[in-house]
């Protein structure tokens, strides 16, 4: 038993390495559900955006296309939910399952040639005195670009969804499609952008796996985030703030107790290993008790014609 | 209404057709319990599985489905393997233990193996390898590299597999460093890149400068080498792409004799229900090349410990050894013997952890 070995600094800082593929993939997937539209191909778009990403970055020698790359394929995997669900009208769940299985076997084969290959480093951003402070330094400020990318962006859904007109919109649509589409707005087309969002945020979160946390490229690398990233939505009321918070815990958790074990902390380990999610369920739990709600049209399908 | 006949007399004629062929074939089956592009465990056995492929060529066909869960979908995967005509069938994981015995209840005339098991059948034979042969290797490189005296272990389920893979490994490298010490973690999981490499990343920041890995891809690799200064080895493949460093040596399992010699003994009707368990010597464990990083020294030393181990001159479970709580295990000279090292879920004296239960 030594508490001593365990670093709070480092700890902290590989909290957020840890939270931000999760982070990413939940906050595309939050915009998509507040549309109406439940997507459960979260997985099978991270797994093609680490590729692609991987791929992309290893060919040009730059991460930054790679991260592009990946937002790309995501996005354009998702497009391929988007026709089934919102021009087919297929059945939201059983597209979102078929989704990962063909992203995870699309993944695979486009991964075959890239076994066991390095991707040119990411460099940590070190932002210069910030990055200095003793403590905050290390925890907030050296970090790559993507972690601060993850924080930007839940700013901005947070303000998008709460402050704009767009966001407005995009709530009418989620909670009663036909009354927004009889005050003209377009359905159909506000979430296929919405899906097309999700994709793209999935794929740089299943690239920042590839790219950033593990670094390579393995079949099935994701292995399971997605659905993680998926738990956490719901988890989080929908709110992109929760998001944050839940992916901080799930994060740190995760990496506090592989610590702790490696610490020898007389914790069984089977607790160790199932506290992520207990912590994570329970803390959202306990703040979702408040009236939040699912989008009242989340899962259903629309056409102008009903 | 010819038509008609016609068609059923062509359907039929088919189906004994390729019912014929398929007697012909030797149906060859694999479960594998991760992705065949792991770079590890089951990159190896789809290795074994190829050179079977190789070596009857038109005589064989070969079905494997990968990434199947261990627990009751494997017995669902199997069944449905089985109900394909498959002859004979590997299980590749100690999960699918309890999956494969039931299936082979059911299917008498389907010949089973399972790797790493304990059960047999009369139609259900197991196999695994002396993986605690090459921990031994690994643990004396370990022992004598470590600079910070602290070695970290990635291991994955507690079983006697596993746990025989920490015991050697800690004998070897205690034997020549007295002062070392192991920090390990139950990852709880055969195959997660992120959560192996989150591992490998606490093991070093706690101060871990050898990171021995009993999980299956090739993450932790890349996390040594993210970290620099830090040395591992591959397991179960070569991992090749990570030497000289942070990959120094490996263990290389090689199924690739075993599998074609069973699915020899079934095309002759020879099979029968066997307990393989092979080492070193017999070549079913690889150790390999061990890298520059490696002083001369020490590689030397390495390779006479292989070879003694490979000529049975020296088993790597040799008294006088204690078990953790301080009771007497092995008496001076005694070695362990394959019940107990099959069962093993203790750890020897000195390492100042617990086994989950």
């Amino acid at each position: 038993m030594d508490f001593g070995s365990i670093n709070p600094v480092l700890l902290l800082a590989s909290l957020m390495v840890a939270a931000t593929p999760i982070l990413l993939a939940a906050l595309g997937e939050l915009v998509v559900e507040r549309t109406g539209v439940l997507n459960l191909g979260v997985e099978g778009m991270m797994i093609i955006g680490a590729i692609c990403g991987f791929a992309v970055a290893v060919n040009t020698g730059s991460p930054v296309l790679g991260f592009v790359a990946a937002a790309g394929g995501g996005a354009l995997l998702s497009l391929l939910f988007a026709l089934l669900t919102q021009f087919a009208l297929a059945n939201q769940v059983a597209s979102g399952l078929a989704l990962t299985l063909f992203g995870l076997g699309l993944s695979a084969l486009l991964g075959q040639g890239y076994v066991g290959i390095k991707p040119p480093p990411v460099d940590k951003l070190d932002i210069p005195l910030l990055s200095d402070i003793p403590f905050l330094g290390p925890v907030l400020f050296s970090h790559d670009l993507m972690v601060y990318f993850g924080l930007g962006l839940v700013a901005a859904v947070w303000a998008v969804l709460k402050y704009t007109r767009a966001g407005l919109v995009l709530r009418a649509v989620g909670e009663n499609h036909d009354a927004a589409h009889a005050l003209g707005y377009k359905v159909v087309r506000i979430r296929v952008l919405a899906i097309l969002f999700g994709g793209a945020c999935a794929g740089l979160g299943g690239a920042y796996i590839s790219l950033i946390r593990v670094p390579q490229w393995t079949e099935g690398m994701t292995a399971g985030a997605g659905w993680i990233a998926l738990a956490l939505v719901v988890f989080a009321s929908w709110k992109a703030g929760r998001v944050l918070l839940g992916a901080w815990i799930f994060g740190g958790v995760t990496v506090l107790q592989l610590n702790l074990q490696a610490a020898g902390i007389a914790i069984p380990v089977e607790y160790l290993s199932m506290s992520p999610y207990l912590i994570t369920i329970l803390v959202l739990i306990i703040m979702s008790a408040d009236r939040s709600r699912a989008p009242a049209s989340l899962g259903r399908i629309f056409h102008a014609s009903q | 209404m010819t038509l008609t006949k016609l068609f059923a007399t062509a359907a039929l004629a088919l189906g004994l057709a390729s019912t014929a062929m398929a007697q012909d074939k030797t149906k060859v089956g694999f479960i594998y319990v991760g992705p065949i592009g792991d770079g590890g465990w089951t990159y190896e056995h789809n290795k074994g599985r190829l050179a079977v492929e190789e070596h009857f060529g038109d005589k064989v066909e070969t079905v494997y489905q990968e990434s199947v869960p261990e627990g009751a979908d494997a017995e669902r995967a199997i069944t449905q393997m089985a109900l394909q005509g498959a002859d004979l069938i590997f299980t590749t994981s100690f999960g699918y233990m309890e999956p494969t015995l039931a299936v082979a209840g059911k299917f008498p005339n389907v010949k089973f193996e399972h790797a790493t098991g304990f059960k047999t059948a009369p139609n259900l034979s197991t196999y695994s390898a002396r993986f605690y042969e090459g921990r031994a290797v690994q643990g004396h490189i370990a022992g004598k590299m470590t600079k910070s005296n602290i070695v970290g272990y990635i291991a994955s389920f507690p079983i006697p597999e596993v746990i025989r893979g920490i015991n050697s490994a800690y004998i070897h490298a205690k034997k020549v460093n007295p002062d070392v010490e192991f920090k390990i973690i139950w990852a709880y999981t055969w195959f997660d890149p992120a959560k192996e490499a989150d591992a490998a990343t606490a093991l070093i920041e706690q101060g871990a400068d050898v990171i021995l890995q009993h999980t299956d891809s090739t993450a932790p690799q890349a996390a040594a080498e993210k970290a620099g200064n830090v040395i591992t080895f591959g397991q179960a493949s070569d991992m090749g792409e990570y030497a000289p460093m942070p990959r120094v040596s490996s263990i290389i399992d090689n199924w690739a004799p075993y599998y074609i010699a069973r699915t020899q003994a079934v095309m002759d009707g020879t099979w029968e229900s066997v307990q393989t368990w092979d080492g070193i010597g017999p070549g079913m464990v690889g150790i390999g090349e061990i890298s520059s990083a490696v002083p001369e020294d020490i590689k030397a030393e390495a390779l006479a410990l292989k070879d003694a181990i490979a000529t049975g001159s020296y088993h790597p479970f040799t008294g006088p050894l204690k078990k953790q709580d301080g009771s007497d295990w092995l008496a001076t000279g005694e070695t362990a013997d394959d019940g107990t090292l099959l069962g093993m879920n203790f750890y020897v004296e000195g390492i100042d952890s617990e086994i989950p239960n």
